[in-house]
């Protein structure tokens, strides 16, 4: 199978990207100022990601789409407000993670946004589970764009007014030169931003305008560095079927109004490890000096019995220094615990702590 | 009179009499992007050609630094491992690596010119 390009791979080569295959895509991995430039712009600046790849999918329907979600979702989807947003899980039956996705009331139905990896099967899985009842679409004529950072909201309102009145987790439909865009204050940076949908032929456009006004492309290189230094969670390092949200330390984004009805798919396992614990439960680690623990570290406890597993870890730029997430046994999960890392064959010390590495910054009391 | 050489793992080595300095190439850093890690051989340890002799890191990989040479490790350059950012900065210069004394001069034969590496680097990376 060829791999896909986004609306924006033009501006990618010209703008000097190294480019690598992710999820069937040729994405860009960095430009030609570096991983750790790129990182330190969007952290002081504002940087913008190309996540065209993602998955865009438009579910109409109305209170029974509402009801029928609700059984999928453990989300109070009856209470979400029009352009408001939810981090939320498609699971199996025994709560293990499809996808990890944001969920957006729009007019006529729900957005959610998806996992490019798992865009494909998240498809298919909703299209069962709600028996095709609702018209989905999965649309690959859109585009997305996130625009990350302090600066990002100065850069934005020059472009699409208005835009500087959402709050965090919320959107609205914009109108720029006869394109409707929808525009959501979020993104995956720890750092205020807003994720754009418009449309594919648009993309390239809006985006150089974007650079004119001070924003700069950053690569998934530094994608990857900005959300672990946020506690974020990627899917296929911190999440998989093999996980829940519970072990995956992501009870918060389940509704407790949920929690107390159940009947969401998974709810029983949900229920159950909310009440009497989980095995391995994800952390945050930091690692002494300088030395990097990458995924599938081997993590031990004091008395050098393996205790569990690093899922992520690079060296955190505005951190300046090493930071990893982790699933460890519950009982060394607990903040401070002194844990050792085997890398390349020696045992490394290193530290539970919380997350996120780095403080976030979002803005939630605009109106 | 000193001799710089190359490998092709992209270490480069320059002689002074039997001390060898030892770096990774311009070429190698361009390849790694930001280095954020680097780690040496224990000084007074054997290092044999071809051998690991360290460990540098970016943000996104790890990747070992092989000697070209055989030899006694008989200077570090700490600097670099307190700031790796420098290896990007200055690779074939301030930010050598480690130095040897060397086993066996003849083995510097075995290693290319600049002119062979530079041919080399270009093809590698195409």
């Amino acid at each position: 199978m060829d791999t896909k390009k986004t609306s924006l791979y033009q501006l990618h080569q010209d703008s000097k990207a190294k480019f690598v295959e992710f999820a069937g895509y040729q994405m860009p991995i960095q430009y030609s100022e570096g991983i750790v430039e790129e990182h330190r712009f969007t952290r002081n600046h504002s940087g913008i990601f190309d996540v065209s790849h993602m998955g865009q999918l438009f579910i109409y329907g109305q209170e029974d789409l509402v009801d029928d979600l609700e059984r999928i979702f453990p989300l109070d989807l009856k209470n979400l407000k029009l352009n408001h947003s939810k981090y939320s899980f498609l699971m199996s039956d025994n709560a293990g993670i499809y996808d990890d996705l944001i969920i957006t009331k729009i007019k006529d139905g729900f957005l959610i946004i998806l996992n490019a990896a798992c865009k494909e099967n998240d498809y298919k899985i909703l299209k069962e589970l709600l028996n095709d009842k609702y018209k989905m679409i999965l649309d690959e004529e859109r585009s997305l764009i996130a625009i990350q950072g302090p600066k990002s909201v100065e850069i934005l309102k020059s472009v699409i007014q208005g835009v500087e009145n959402l709050n965090f987790m919320s959107g609205n439909w914009f109108n720029l030169d006869d394109h409707n865009i929808y525009v959501t204050r979020s993104g995956y940076t720890g750092e205020d931003g807003f994720e754009v949908s418009l449309t594919n032929e648009f993309a390239d456009r809006f985006t150089r305008r974007l650079i004119d006004k001070g924003a700069k492309l950053i690569g998934l290189g530094a994608r990857d560095t900005l959300r672990l230094e946020a506690g974020l969670c990627l899917y296929g390092h911190e999440l998989s079927k093999d996980k829940t949200p519970v072990e995956a330390n992501l009870k918060w984004a389940i509704s407790k109004e949920r929690i107390l009805k159940g009947n969401f798919i998974g709810s029983d396992i949900i229920t159950k490890q909310l009440n009497h614990g989980v095995n391995k439960i994800r952390v945050g680690i930091k690692p002494e000096g300088r030395i990097i623990a990458r995924e599938k570290t081997k993590i031990y406890n004091e008395s050098n019995l393996e205790i569990g597993e690093i899922t992520s870890g690079t060296f955190g730029p505005s951190v300046n220094g090493p930071v990893a997430m982790g699933y460890v046994e519950n009982k060394f999960s607990k903040k401070d615990t002194k844990i050792f890392l085997e890398v390349r064959g020696k045992k490394h010390p290193a530290t539970i702590c919380g997350l996120p590495f780095y403080k976030k910054s979002y803005v939630k009391g605009v109106n | 009179m000193s001799e710089v050489k190359y490998s092709k793992e992209h270490e480069w080595i320059k002689l002074e009499g039997e001390i060898a300095t030892i770096g990774i190439t311009k070429h190698a850093t361009e390849m790694l992007g930001d280095i954020v890690f680097a780690e040496l051989p224990e000084k007074g340890s054997n290092v044999e050609k071809d051998g690991t002799a360290g460990v540098v890191e970016s943000t996104k990989a790890a990747s070992d630094v092989y000697t070209p040479v055989s030899g006694e490790v008989v200077d570090l350059n700490q600097s670099i491992v307190d700031d790796p950012s420098k290896i990007n900065q200055d690779p074939e210069n301030s930010a050598w690596f480690f130095k040897l004394k060397i086993k066996d001069k003849s083995e510097m034969d075995t290693l290319m010119n600049k002119d062979e590496y530079d041919i080399f680097a270009k093809e590698s990376s195409a």
